[in-house]
């Protein structure tokens, strides 16, 4: 079976130049790219045009219901289900079931941050073009790479090649899908 | 700075006062790349496994053998086996607790808190301290678990955990011990998300180096839990924001684990426990015990796997100097205690605490103020930081210094209560004494697989403070 075309990854050596290609391949207007970096380049979420992570967003809704989880947690049990006087307090106070629901929100938020960056990086995600290339080794050690995808509605094979190696590309290579 | 642009004109003050220009510590030494640093934390991994390893593991193994064999007794034959008896019902097993849960403290304060002050000389130490946290709360959890004895009357019923059963019975959310069922698991929980969190981008690293050297079962294995990772930027973004989050979330959660763990005794009304100053000294202490086992454990890390140039002596300076800044927090809040016993003219407070310094538990008494008290002002002196080996010693007066902090507070407290008539000396039973000791294999046999199979320091950290990483190549920031 031939092998389908699935985009261009180029390499790049350092930081700044990496950081400049970004600003370059977002300036034409490219929108299914991507850079490949062995940490994150402070800045380059700018360079690519990237907004503000959604992340926190899970991390609201996930403290909130473990709050909310704590507080009628403890309401339920100590005043509705099974309504026990233990040293003459009431049934059920906010501030003795403060602690629990404090841990609580904190416990939720963990797990909701964590499914969120998850869900949003569409990962776990165990085969994928960059994986299956060769480059990967470097990409997670020393090198820096674009991805240009073939499927971008502006890709053109030889103005992403031209544009790249005008970015101060190091190697161009196909990455097939 | 040198490179100061032409187009912002200085604030003419500057002329005056001179200012220095004050360099930044590196963080890896030598000018080492990127490269190096994938080289040094992988082999440690790829390498053949040292002789030492096998016999640290072997030692490691038979003193956890000695918990298990403590346990099974427990469990089988009561708790009667431990020295607990009138009045002193609390002992080793809280105190061993709160030591253990105290150590994992340092951890959760190197990969949050230091994370949001934007402390760079967090990344080599962090994963290792993350590392040394859960370990340090799988070695606390025994404790609570089994001093129940038939552990399974604990947990079934629902006294620890609320579960639905047929005696219709609900655990007590005002107490604060149930209180600490939750911080503790929640925090376990926490830090081990926290940790893999981290270890991710690392994980991924070595499944691509595994799956090039062709050992396909151990690429397969990294690969798993490195969930497809790719380092794309796309990623990073998100990934750096649930970073930040966690984080957060893991700050207000380290104090506020022992802040719980102190109400465990502050909410009682036994003089020498019931105080308001228990939160934030416990916490000191916890910060303060969690360093020194950091130190305990990175320096004869950093001299055998030859990291001198990721964890220098800048690093080593910051963890002394924390170890100095609790101390003494820790050696104001037993001041404070005793002066607080005299002005609130308590007789039964003042006698708490006279009885401490002068009772039959005086000789522990002072084994806690020498530790903890005197020890790490000896961090003052820049000639003592720089002795690793001495820096060493110092760091196990701390752990142990710790542990007889809780030792004191615990057992002076309960031996001396109200009537003279019910008053005791308590000592450990062989049985305990074993359990405890035993713990340190647990910890030891953990912390040794992980340092065989699990990168020992977070590598993408590490290369995102070093200079090369600065995208505006040194320049000034636009």
């Amino acid at each position: 079976m031939a092998a389908t075309f699935y985009g261009l990854m180029a390499r790049f050596d350092t930081a700044p130049e990496i950081y400049h290609a970004a600003q370059q391949v977002r300036d034409a207007g490219y929108k299914n790219w991507d850079c490949i970096t062995p940490f994150p380049v402070h800045g380059l979420d700018g360079a690519m045009g990237l907004g503000r992570s959604n992340v926190p967003k899970f991390s609201l809704v996930g403290g909130l219901t473990g709050f909310t989880t704590g507080m009628s947690m403890i309401w339920f049990t100590g005043a509705f289900d099974y309504p026990l006087i233990v040293g003459g307090k009431p049934y059920f106070s906010p501030l003795f079931a403060f602690p629990i629901s404090y841990e609580l929100t904190i416990l939720f938020t963990a797990f909701a941050t964590i499914a969120g960056m998850f869900i949003l990086n569409w990962l776990p995600q165990h085969y994928h073009p960059v994986l299956k290339s060769k480059e990967i080794l470097r990409g997670l050690d020393d090198a820096f790479y674009v991805v240009i995808e073939a499927r971008d509605p502006k890709f053109d094979l030889n103005r992403a090649k031209a544009l790249l190696s005008h970015a101060g590309a190091k190697e161009i290579s196909e990455l097939e899908a | 700075m040198a490179h100061a642009h032409t187009d912002h004109p200085a604030p003419a003050i500057l002329a005056e006062v001179k200012p220095v220009a004050f360099p930044r510590a590196t963080l890896v030494e030598n000018n080492r790349s990127f490269s190096w640093v994938t080289e040094k934390i992988c082999g440690i991994i790829e390498g053949p496994t040292p002789r030492w390893w096998w016999i640290m593991f072997a030692v490691s193994a038979f003193l956890a053998s000695f918990t298990v064999a403590g346990i099974i007794y427990l469990v089988s034959t009561g708790v009667g086996v431990w020295g607990h008896a009138n009045p002193v019902n609390w002992a080793w097993d809280i105190v061993n607790f709160v030591f253990w849960i105290g150590i994992g403290h340092a951890g959760t304060l190197i990969s949050a808190i230091l994370c949001l002050l934007r402390q760079k000389w967090r990344t080599s130490i962090n994963r290792a301290a993350e590392a040394m946290t859960i370990f340090a709360v799988v070695c606390a959890g025994i404790f609570p678990v089994f001093h129940v004895g038939r552990v399974w009357f604990a947990v079934l019923p629902g006294y620890l955990f609320p579960f639905p059963n047929a005696n219709a019975i609900w655990p007590n959310f005002r107490s604060p011990l149930e209180w600490d069922v939750f911080a503790v698991s929640t925090y376990g929980t926490v830090s081990v998300l926290f940790w893999y969190i981290g270890l991710i981008p690392d994980l991924a690293i070595l499944r691509d180096r595994f799956y090039r050297s062709g050992d396909k079962i151990r690429s397969a294995l990294y690969g798993f839990f490195a969930m497809g990772w790719r380092g794309s930027n796309r990623h990073w973004s998100n990934y750096e924001m649930a970073y930040l989050v966690l984080a957060g979330i893991s700050t207000p959660l380290v104090l506020s684990v022992h802040t719980i763990v102190s109400f465990d005794f502050a909410v009682s009304l036994l003089p020498g426990w019931h105080t308001t100053i228990f939160p934030p000294y416990f916490v000191a202490g916890a910060i303060f015990s969690g360093f020194g086992m950091v130190l305990t454990l990175m320096l004869p890390l950093r001299a055998v796997f030859r990291l001198e140039d990721l964890i220098t002596q800048y690093h080593i300076d910051c963890m002394c100097k924390i170890i100095l800044a609790t101390g003494t927090i820790v050696g104001y809040a037993y001041g404070m205690e005793f002066f607080i016993a005299w002005y609130g003219s308590n007789p039964y407070e003042g006698f708490a605490f006279i009885n401490r310094a002068f009772g039959h538990y005086a000789w522990a008494y002072w084994i806690m103020i020498t530790c903890n008290v005197v020890t790490p002002q000896f961090f003052w002196f820049k000639s003592i930081r720089r002795n690793i080996g001495l820096v060493w010693i110092l760091s196990i007066f701390v752990n142990v210094g710790m542990w007889f902090e809780r030792f004191v507070i615990i057992v002076t407290s309960l031996a001396r209560d109200f009537l003279p008539s019910s008053w005791g000396y308590y000592s450990p039973s062989a049985v305990e004494i074993f359990t405890f000791f035993g713990t340190f294999g647990v910890f030891g046999v953990l912390f040794l697989l992980f340092i065989r199979f699990l990168p020992i320091m977070p590598m993408a950290e590490i290369k995102a403070v070093m200079p090369q990483a600065d995208a505006h190549g040194g320049h000034d920031k636009h």
